[in-house]
């Protein structure tokens, strides 16, 4: 156990080493120059070869990128080269109403995709099955940011139950969750039918349905608790789609996460930004598989005796 | 196989709606009413704002006075184009790499797959925005970028399959009768993953029409004056509220193309079950 945790752990150090050359490139290959763009266009040639000493761009590539490395680890993503204030800080100050966001949006794929998963997979082959496969089907198929236009139009526009756009309050959060967590929640029906389905074929759920467990309590308590595994192994692959659609969602609803920050800085070419959301949502997307694999074992005790 | 998908009502239908939009998409200059960028100055209203659908404009006008019909119609060959030039590029850059993992093994596979492993760890859309910004984007760039960041699946799949193929006795009879590794590649691996190709190369179309669209609509994918589903929606999106006729249907065709790519691709999934396969 020990040595699958360290095994672990380290691929996970590796991965994200790997992140990094991968944004440095990035950051590397992006046209715009950060010297003119801090100096401005008048700068004398002096001014201009400083400003290059003092980001360290006269260092071989290998250095640049071991300096790009340290900073890093210092938890700096360098500036912005419109706003001229730290990436870092400003990511900081938006993580919270994404956190918000994507809880609100795992709420709301769960509901939806278990309660879905369920309904379909106990009335398998039936008119209600094939209606809710259907529906999976559109709700993964269908575009995001069409879907917040949708929603906002129907409820907030016509209907007047939800505000057009902000944060603050649950009122709030209700449509851009929604918005986030229905492609999630097509997944996960599909996902917790197939899951269930295989489940309740073996011999132990017939035990219990011949010991006199209700459906409620057979599906509930012995056969989800079986299928669970899969559905949380996504949960870590989630993040990645949530941090993709957050983009999308927050710059429809107005939304002040990372993902409007990264709208904001793809309108400016403000590459550092979008270089930094993105190392930001790899990381997470890393430590969510992680703790996803983490968890198995707590969750099936299979596994832990490997 | 073809009557087999024909029978399946959902694989009926995406078929029926991907040769509609294909054939709208070949036949545009003479299915659309009118030129996609001709401003008509009737197709404004005497305040300045889009025409609702209408006699003269089936589907009404955009901000510009432009025929909405038109520039969907034309929009469709965007999406057609950047939906077969990127998933292909994406399918064959995945196969090529998996199968070259795969068969090789040792250090090239590790190599390789944990290259894999790292592009799987970032969000496909915030890497396509990166490339996008970074690049500036024509039609073909687009359909590169999304490329560049939908092989990964693909690579996977066909990893795991020939793997599991390299290890079956004919191989290894092939190699003993004297094959040599293109041979063995071209005529004993490769025709075993048609299937997989055949059933990514649909499936990942509805991944990549969203892509685009999703892109334009950010306003760093195609870029107007070409119509794009996507772009039509980016540009008309403040009229949302009073014309929601401009969002609604190019959305709607949006979903409707994706939609059916994702029947069809299931369907053909269900019918070949590639994921057998490989385990022989």
């Amino acid at each position: 156990m020990a040595l699958y945790l360290a095994k672990r752990l380290g691929q996970s150090v590796l991965i994200l080493l790997g992140i990094s050359l991968i944004t440095y490139g990035l950051i590397y290959l992006a046209p715009a120059d950060p010297v003119r763009q801090i100096a401005g266009r008048s700068a004398t040639p002096e001014t201009v070869a400083s400003i290059r000493r003092q980001l360290g761009l006269d260092l071989p590539l290998w250095q640049q990128y071991l300096r790009y490395l340290g900073q890093l680890l210092q938890g700096d993503l360098g500036r912005s080269y419109i706003q001229k204030t730290e990436v870092t800080t400003l990511i900081l100050s938006r993580l919270p109403a994404t956190l918000q966001l994507l809880a609100g949006a795992i709420v709301v794929e769960l509901i939806i995709g278990l309660g879905a998963g369920i309904a379909a997979a106990t009335r398998r082959g039936r008119p209600a099955d094939r209606l809710i496969m259907a529906a999976s089907f559109v709700a993964v198929s269908a575009p995001q940011f069409v879907l917040g236009i949708l929603l906002l139009y129907v409820f907030a526009v016509q209907l007047r139950w939800f505000p057009i756009g902000g944060y603050g309050t649950l009122a709030h959060l209700v449509l851009p969750a929604l918005t986030l967590g229905i492609l999630g929640g097509g997944w996960y029906a599909r996902m917790t039918r197939a899951s269930l389905i295989e489940v309740l074929r073996q011999d132990y759920i017939q035990t219990a349905r011949a010991k006199g467990a209700g459906p409620g309590r057979v599906i509930l308590v012995h056969a989800l608790r079986n299928a669970a595994l899969p559905i949380v192994a996504m949960v870590g692959l989630d993040i990645g789609m949530f941090m993709s659609g957050a983009v999308v969602v927050e710059s429809v609803y107005g939304w002040p996460g990372i993902g409007q920050l990264a709208w904001q800085a793809i309108q400016r070419v403000d590459i550092p930004i979008i270089v930094g959301v993105t190392l930001v949502a790899a990381t997470g997307i890393v430590l969510g598989n992680l703790v996803a694999d983490l968890a198995a074992p707590w969750i099936d005790p299979r596994i832990r005796r490997g | 196989m073809l009557r087999a998908l024909l029978r399946n009502p959902a694989a009926l239908f995406g078929l029926v709606v991907i040769l509609a939009i294909g054939l709208a998409a070949l036949a545009a200059p003479w299915l659309a009413p009118f030129p996609p960028d001709e401003q008509f100055f009737e197709g404004l209203s005497l305040e300045g704002a889009p025409l609702p659908p209408g006699p003269q404009f089936w589907l009404g006008t955009d901000l510009l006075g432009r025929d909405l019909l038109s520039r969907l119609i034309y929009g469709a060959r965007t999406s057609l184009i950047i939906g077969l030039a990127a998933n292909g590029t994406a399918v064959l850059i995945g196969t090529a790499l998996g199968l070259v993992a795969g068969y090789a093994g040792g250090w090239t596979a590790t190599i390789l797959m944990r290259f894999t492993d790292l592009m799987m760890a970032f969000p496909a859309l915030l890497l396509a925005i990166t490339l996008a910004a970074i690049f500036s984007p024509s039609l073909w760039i687009v359909a590169l970028v999304i490329a560049l960041v939908n092989w990964v699946q693909v690579a996977r799949v066909i990893y795991t399959q020939t793997r599991g193929l390299v290890e079956q006795d004919y191989i290894e009879a092939c190699r003993a009768i004297g094959a040599g590794h293109g041979r063995i590649l071209s005529h004993h691996i490769l025709p075993h993953l048609v299937p997989t190709m055949l059933v990514w190369g649909t499936l990942g179309i509805a991944t990549t029409v969203l892509l685009e669209a999703t892109l334009s609509f950010l306003g760093i994918g195609v870029r107007p004056p070409t119509p794009s589903w996507g772009n039509i929606i980016f540009e008309n999106q403040t009229y949302f509220a009073t014309a929601p006729w401009l969002v609604f249907c190019p959305g709607a065709a949006i979903l409707a193309l994706a939609l059916a790519f994702n029947l069809l691709g299931d369907a053909l999934n269900d019918l070949l079950d590639p994921l057998q396969q490989g385990r022989g």
